[in-house]
């Protein structure tokens, strides 16, 4: 299926985009974040798990169990510090 | 009777929004008001800028998921919220919550709880400029625990 994909905050700066479209067979947000760590380099380092990332799917605040559907928008992000 | 959010990068009036938010609504006895601006220390530095970062279309539907959450649980007529992003520098505006109701309590508790929800809730990110170079700041896990207070467990602050 396909995923649009979206870093923000210090993610983004390491990635180095804020966004891309992947095709991908992963059928929860963990399985794809685990593809995302296999790509290795800053994907690996700032996604690894451990680390304090939080993720939305389709714009709401999800955690690793939350199932991917056909054209979803998933979000990588550190905590945020707004207000 | 409105409840409205604006992420923006120009500056805002407090009294305009204040008058505004309870104009023609005459049930209306009580405005609290609460002002987030920029300070000119954190965490030991000073600081000369910072850059908000936000997630458009997240940031409105996380802060209109939240005054739904508010207006189940406090009296109140309506709530107004405003969030500036982009370059801010020392003594700057960046948040201002408001809200109104019949009598104080209401708005009190109503419009700390919203701050307390979009502290760690809403999809913003600050990065200060300091002497010792631009950073990204760290979320407290203070906000967590003030979120806790309303009964709604936040991990914001935490690694899994």
């Amino acid at each position: 299926m396909n995923v649009t994909l979206k870093y923000f905050a210090s993610i983004r700066e390491a990635i180095g985009q804020g966004s891309e479209s992947v095709s991908t067979q992963a059928a929860t947000l963990k399985a794809l974040r685990d593809e995302l760590i296999a790509r290795g380099g800053a994907y690996a380092e700032v996604l690894a798990h451990g680390r304090a990332v939080r993720m939305a799917l389709n714009q709401d605040l999800c955690d690793e169990s939350a199932v991917l559907t056909e054209g979803c928008e998933v979000a990588f992000f550190p905590p945020v510090t707004g207000g | 009777m409105s409840f409205t959010v604006s992420i923006q990068t120009q500056d805002f009036d407090v009294s305009q929004e204040l008058a505004a938010l309870r104009a023609g609504d005459a049930r209306v006895g009580a405005v609290c008001s609460f002002l987030g601006t920029v300070r000119e220390r954190n965490d030991g530095s000073s600081v000369a800028s910072m850059e908000l970062e936000h997630y458009p279309g997240m940031t409105e539907k996380s802060i209109s998921a939240m005054m739904d959450e508010a207006k189940k649980r406090f009296d109140i007529f309506a709530a107004r919220v405003i969030h500036r992003v982009g370059l801010l520098h020392p003594e700057d505006q960046i948040v201002f919550v408001a809200v109104t109701s019949a009598h104080r309590g209401e708005s009190f508790k109503a419009c700390e709880f919203l701050m307390d929800y979009l502290k760690t809730q809403a999809p913003f990110w600050k990065k200060e400029v300091t002497p010792e170079g631009a950073r990204w700041v760290d979320a407290r896990v203070s906000d967590d625990q003030a979120l806790a207070r309303w009964g709604i467990k936040a991990s914001n602050s935490v690694a899994p």
